[in-house]
């Protein structure tokens, strides 16, 4: 717990640093930036931790970072430590993205993301609707007909229920007046095995990120009907759902956040720091290499986005029967 | 031929200096993470993904591919020693492995284990080598019912671990089930048994149970007893290698683990755990000696051990031919293929040919190394059993505790491990069997999710079980394995009578 009296120090000494140009040569190298992330090693999450150490580093942003790996329940369980154990502190960034704003909803967490400090949204993901190559189904028109017509014949595999796979089949049902509830979801541990699952013909579609499959696309082992951009991306040779007439956009992102009680000082240096690391070639390198969108949206208007993401993750959760 | 003169190729990558040192760090490393429950491949490469910055792409992957054949082999020197499982597919080598080194056999039974863990792959990695296409095609077509049969059928091994009495036996199977099901539903997101506990809503990992009931149960159960027993020090008996018995009665086993773990390991959502069980039960039925199994039968050994070799091979058939990761490890090692820009798929093969024919050759020449660097640590290990009781049971109990909190640094965890030991402690006093416990564990969700896909996709539907080919062919087989011997003994009175 930091109290009032430590928080008055704290400010007092930094209004001194800065003073005497300390905070100057401070902002422009951060000597050991501290990276928390909500889950296990090899994530999502933790390759975006450890590539933004990468990028910051090779762009002599930061001389290192700690990355600190809390993993459990989509990020429910870190959540709580985050915000409790490291209030106040700065140099210190979260990752997180949307994944975490439906398993805290999914969860009934008391927590939600609105209480930590936003920085910059980075990278985003767009999901990918896919059949697979000997389907009937040759555009997203035919298949919602198909879902219409009677959603319990259409099979659709995907990840854990309730997580961004799902919740896009939601939407999609939902924008052409499908009950989603009614939607014949299969959850399967993650993407690997719903690749299976398509790819061998057990399911009628499937949905997850789009680099899960792409390689399956491009072999024409499965067909890829529609991606949820708001327009279409380039490299990928699909349009979007709502080229289609299905008014769906839903980026799986990722960004990055301080501890709740941060100075002002501390969050313009984090915001500073992350926006000079997307700007550099280096993370340019890695966003290619890694299939990410560049989506990089900083400050209030982050803020906003988090504010209205939830609004909407927890309508369709409801839709869908699970909050 | 065009597979052997890449092969040839590969090997032409594998044999350079730098990446034999990978190879040996790998298997070093492996072998270490192996032997800690807890610490398993997975988690220690993405620990090391970094090095992939750095790093060339087939040197990276030599190393990985070490590291995961490695935690194979050293996961079953602790079940075999110390009772305490490093990864869940050596549980069931723990059954008749610590039973054999109380008999004073620990030497043979590691020299099985390694020497099986070698045959199977050998040829586990022969057949990514030469099968992986018409494996991968086959593996395919096992679907959620498909799947669902193939637990039923694995339900039926559990007759093998019951102990005397069945109900028992399946007492302990329905407190495995239920420990299973505790976490996040799959199908419905919704959390089952976690009684508001954050933690766990990612299920308990079947590691904590294991080594709960087997290494801390028995702990406190041989420090309750330790007033009136008086102190046993475990004599080795006979030679530290097999003898020729032994080896009669091994080299069957290996082969028919190698059959069952290969081609389960292969399939999508086959996993390394079943092939055990499947093979365990083989095994008995087929010893002749049975009434040996629980009390140190060495096939019971074999038999797993060579399947979770095979298996571990097999999860790489589908991974490196469609880029599809089946299991964690092999999920990681693909986000490392993707650091380096490569994207695996179904073309990774004819784009990348001297990466992957590089890490198949790594594979057969990491699999002598690993018999070259344990069959002399038999020696070494052996000598652990001369520690005397009271200290090689606090040892346990440290490393239990270690490994345990390695797996997500949670305390929670540690509470469980306790909690789970004590159940242990209490079964072993009132004679319940321990190992039906973790079969429940990992089937029962397996068998829950598989069949609830199978219905999602069949709108309800409870015929599929039945129509599919294939799962209507694995329950007919389950049917007969339940059956058989019934109706067999009901002819033969049949006949006395008449």
């Amino acid at each position: 717990m930091i109290t009032k009296r430590e928080a008055l120090a704290g400010a007092g000494a930094l209004a001194i640093g800065s003073a005497l140009g300390v905070n100057i040569a401070w902002a422009q190298q951060v000597e050991t930036l501290r990276i928390f992330v909500p889950a296990a090693p090899g994530g999502g999450w933790d390759q975006t931790a450890r590539s933004m150490e990468n990028a910051m580093r090779a762009a002599q942003l930061i001389k290192t970072a700690q990355i600190t790996n809390v993993g459990g329940a989509g990020g429910a369980v870190g959540l709580p430590q985050f915000i409790n154990q490291w209030k106040g502190q700065g140099n210190s960034l979260m990752v997180a993205g949307l994944v975490m704003v439906g398993s805290l909803i999914a969860n009934k967490s008391p927590l939600s993301l609105t209480q930590v400090t936003p920085i910059a949204r980075l990278t985003g993901e767009f999901q990918a609707l896919v059949v697979p190559a000997g389907s009937p189904f040759k555009t997203a028109k035919d298949f919602v007909d198909a879902l219409k017509a009677d959603p319990t014949k259409v099979p659709v595999a995907g990840g854990s229920a309730g997580g961004t796979d799902h919740i896009l089949i939601g939407m999609i049902a939902k924008a052409v007046g499908v009950p989603a509830a009614k939607v014949s979801y299969v959850a399967f541990a993650g993407g690997g095995p719903a690749t299976a699952a398509i790819l061998g013909n057990q399911v009628a579609g499937g949905v997850s990120g789009y680099g899960e499959f792409a390689e399956q696309i491009k072999a024409g082992k499965m067909r890829l009907l529609g991606i949820s951009a708001g327009a279409r991306q380039p490299g990928i040779d699909a349009p979007t759902l709502k080229e289609q007439g299905i008014d769906v956009e839903l980026a799986n992102w990722r960004g990055v956040f301080a501890p709740p009680g941060v100075s002002d000082a501390d969050r313009k240096a984090m915001t500073d720091l992350v926006l000079k690391m997307t700007a550099s070639n280096e993370w340019a390198e890695i966003c290619k290499k890694q299939d990410w969108a560049q989506i990089t949206l900083a400050g209030d208007q982050f803020g906003a986005f988090i504010k209205s993401e939830n609004e909407r993750i927890l309508a369709i959760l409801k839709d869908l029967g699970l909050a | 031929m065009d597979a052997l003169s890449q092969l040839a190729a590969g090997f032409a990558v594998a044999l350079t200096p730098i990446n034999l040192m990978w190879c040996l760090v790998g298997v070093t490393l492996g072998t270490g993470i192996g032997v800690l429950p807890g610490l398993g491949p997975a988690l220690t490469i993405a620990l090391l993904l970094p090095i992939t910055f750095k790093v060339e792409p087939a040197s990276a992957f030599i190393l990985f591919a070490g590291i995961y054949y490695g935690a194979m082999y050293g996961g079953s020197t602790t079940s075999i020693l110390l009772n305490t499982p490093g990864e869940s597919a050596t549980i069931v080598t723990a059954l008749e492995g610590n039973k054999m080194a109380r008999n004073g056999r620990a030497g043979a039974a590691l020299a099985t284990s390694a020497i099986g863990s070698f045959v199977a792959g050998t040829i586990g990695t022969l057949g990514i080598a030469f099968l992986a296409p018409v494996v991968v095609d086959w593996a395919l077509r096992f679907g959620p019912a498909d799947y669902f049969a193939l637990m039923v059928l694995a339900f039926v091994t559990v007759s093998a671990v019951l102990g005397s009495s069945a109900i028992r036996g399946l007492t302990s199977l329905f407190i495995g089930i239920l420990i299973g099901l505790v976490g996040v539903d799959l199908q419905t997101g919704q959390a089952r048994f976690t009684f508001g506990v954050q933690e766990l809503t990612d299920k308990i990992d079947v590691i904590i149970v294991a080594v709960g009931l087997f290494a801390v149960g028995e702990t406190l159960y041989m420090a309750a007893r330790r007033r009136t027993g008086k102190d046993e020090i475990i004599p080795l008996r006979g030679s530290l290698m097999m003898t020729k018995e032994e080896w009669s009665r091994s080299w069957k086993p290996w082969l028919r683990g190698t059959a069952i773990g290969f081609p389960i390991g292969a399939m999508p959502a086959g996993g390394a755990e079943v092939p055990t069980f499947l093979s365990y039960y083989t095994e008995k039925k087929l010893s002749p000696k049975p009434e040996e199994f629980g009390h140190g039968a060495i096939e019971g050994v074999a038999g797993p051990e060579a399947a979770n070799n095979a298996s571990a091979a097999g999860v790489l058939v589908p991974m490196l031919t469609l880029g599809l990761p089946t299991s964690a490890t092999a999920a990681i090692m693909l986000s490392a293929f993707q650091s380096y820009g490569i994207n695996p798929g179904p073309m990774l093969l004819q784009s990348q040919p001297q990466l992957v024919w590089g890490l198949i050759a790594s594979l057969f020449i990491g699999n002598v190394l690993l018999l070259a660097l344990n069959l002399p640590m038999i020696r070494i290990w052996v000598k652990m059993l001369e520690v005397p009781a009271p200290m090689l049971y606090a040892g346990i109990l440290v490393f239990a505790t270690i490994g345990t909190y390695g797996i997500s640094q949670s305390p929670v965890d540690l509470a469980l491990l306790y909690m789970i030991g004590a159940m242990g402690f209490l079964m072993r006093r009132y004679d319940f069997p321990t190992a039906p416990v973790i079969i429940g564990v990992i089937l029962g969700p397996l068998a829950e999710q598989n069949f609830r896909q199978a219905m999602t996709i069949s709108a309800g539907d409870w015929t599929v079980f039945f129509t599919r080919p294939l799962a209507g062919s694995i329950l007919a087989i389950a049917a007969i394995i339940v059956l058989a011997p019934a109706i067999y003994s009901a002819v033969q009175k049949r006949r006395a009578a008449a």
